[in-house]
């Protein structure tokens, strides 16, 4: 009977020093991001899906070497250029990620020797479509710079 | 209309629970027999996302391989890419760095934390308490934010290199480190006094879903689960590797083997990992964190490897055969959650439904770590 007793007395006090934490909760300044009205800024290191590396010229620093598309554990990386007469380099002419199968590795970013890759910092993307998500990096470099 | 149907006394019916059971954040179907409440057999199934992560490994290069890791347990996945990393570097002979290594394991044990915490809020949501999940979540979020700002990424982190790490800590990851544990530590007596003091949760978990040793050595549990029924096996402690002997930490072990010996082994691992990450702050060397003599090729010698961490959910195995290409000849991992889950089947014979739920919960069950 005792015991009983005791029983519904520390259940209550326990139950009591739970709602002591919620309650002081409570009043605690909001830490969630209204999302829609206010957005985040990515940190530096943020590795979003990757973008060309545009040199003085406004031209991409890519010398079409390849190493991308072979690092990629994905097959993401499709690109082609082509060598101008009397030019020493490759030109890039094509430069296509699917998005839709990229796991964000950085394979491609670390395999690069020439700086022409980098992460951007976007992640805001939705889409309906599957072909929103191949992006002609060349295309999005000169839509950068217009 | 058809009469709704009539059970004879001793009738059971088969009940299923998922695959779709939102508790479980995968695809899990547990098929039940059921007599009323009470379960008198039940069967996993599981399959539901295989993604055939083993045979992807013997088709990829050894470096391509570094991101399927972390697809396998999106709560820990430090720690699945630290076993990876370990044996392919034991193969290789790939010497790290200290100052990677003390890395690493301070990262490994911020996922713990994290991925304890998550367990934490989602094991007091299927028992039907919500707003430890809300707390814990947001406790969560600094180490998300910390790890994000080293790592790149929140979830699926592919930090480790062969021989090092894809980016070194700075400043600012040190003092967010050093703030947090103090912060941490508040909130786990906050977690204490609102959840493991509770009556309710008390009389709900003690002497529920009982564990014998024998039981979880028969079925292969580690983590929590074998800990809390008395195994004293911790592979940092019982197989040490990476920099874990230089640092001093408990293994916390009961001997009740029920619900409640599971939850209070998880939530003092969290202290004892928290101490790990002061220490590896405190000791953390000066250095490289990339061995300057990398080979650029990574084309282990042909032989049979293996390396055993333990991750959050329990030890975690890579055995790696290789036959000298660049492609390993077979790669096998051992998932903890795969032998945790499997004594379930033969445990929960008897119990009431909601009982069960409870038990399932403390198991820290992760699916797309089973279906790999």
């Amino acid at each position: 009977m005792v015991t009983y007793f005791k029983d519904i007395y520390s259940g209550l006090v326990s139950l009591f020093i739970g709602m002591e934490v919620t309650f002081k909760e409570f009043f605690k300044p909001t830490v969630t991001v209204q999302y829609p009205y206010e957005t985040l800024t990515m940190t530096e290191k943020y590795r979003g899906h990757v973008e060309l590396i545009e040199n003085d010229e406004g031209k991409p620093n890519c010398i079409v070497c390849g190493l991308c598309q072979r690092a990629c554990p994905s097959a993401c990386i499709t690109l082609a250029g082509v060598k101008p007469e009397g030019e020493k380099k490759k030109v890039l002419t094509k430069y296509i990620l699917d998005f839709t199968r990229c796991s964000l590795c950085g394979s491609c970013v670390e395999s690069c020797n020439f700086n022409a890759l980098e992460f951007s910092k976007e992640y805001n993307l939705a889409s309906t479509r599957r072909e929103d998500f191949i992006f002609d990096l060349l295309q999005r470099l000169e839509d950068r710079n217009k | 209309m058809s009469s709704p149907i009539q059970l004879q006394p001793d009738e059971t019916f088969v009940l299923n629970v998922g695959p779709q059971h939102p508790a479980t954040h995968g695809v899990l179907r547990v098929k039940m027999e059921m007599n009323g409440e009470y379960i008198v057999n039940a069967e996993t199934v599981i399959g539901y996302i295989h993604r055939m992560h083993e045979k992807m490994g013997e088709n990829k290069t050894y470096p391509q391989y570094l991101m399927n890791l972390s697809r396998m347990d999106y709560l820990g996945a430090l720690g699945y890419s630290h076993g990876h990393v370990l044996v392919v570097e034991k193969a290789a002979g790939i010497e790290v760095p200290e100052r990677a290594e003390y890395i690493r394991a301070i990262m490994v044990e911020l996922n713990r934390v994290a991925s304890h915490l998550f367990w934490f809020g989602a094991f007091v949501m299927d028992l039907g308490g919500f707003s430890p999940l809300m707390y814990a979540l947001q406790d969560r979020e600094y180490i998300l934010d910390m790890l994000e700002a080293v790592t790149g990424s929140r979830l699926t982190y592919c930090y480790f290199r062969f021989g090092g790490l894809y980016n070194d800590i700075d400043d600012d990851f040190i003092d967010a480190a050093r703030r947090f544990i103090p912060r941490m530590r508040k909130s786990l007596i906050k977690y204490d006094k609102l959840v493991t003091g509770n009556i309710i949760f008390r009389k709900r978990l003690e002497g529920n879903a009982l564990l014998s040793k024998e039981t979880c050595r028969k079925y292969g549990a580690s983590s929590a689960v074998a800990r809390g029924s008395g195994i004293n096996f911790d592979v940092r402690k019982n197989e040490p590797y990476s920099v874990y002997p230089d640092f001093d930490f408990d293994v916390p072990v009961y001997h009740e083997g029920d619900s409640l010996a599971r939850y209070m082994v998880r939530m003092e691992e969290m202290e004892q990992s928290l101490r790990i990450i002061e220490q590896g702050l405190d000791k953390l060397p000066d250095g490289p964190i990339m061995p300057k003599k990398k080979p650029k090729l990574i084309k282990p010698p042909a032989g049979d490897y293996y390396q055993a961490v333990e991750t959050a959910r329990g030890s975690f195995g890579v055995r790696l055969v290789s036959d000298g290409t660049k492609t390993p000849y077979r790669l096998k991992l051992r998932s903890p959650t795969y032998s945790n889950m499997h004594l379930f089947d033969e445990s929960c014979r008897g119990m009431m439904i909601m009982d069960a739920l409870a038990f399932m919960g403390s198991l820290d069950l992760v699916i797309p770590e089973i279906d790999r």
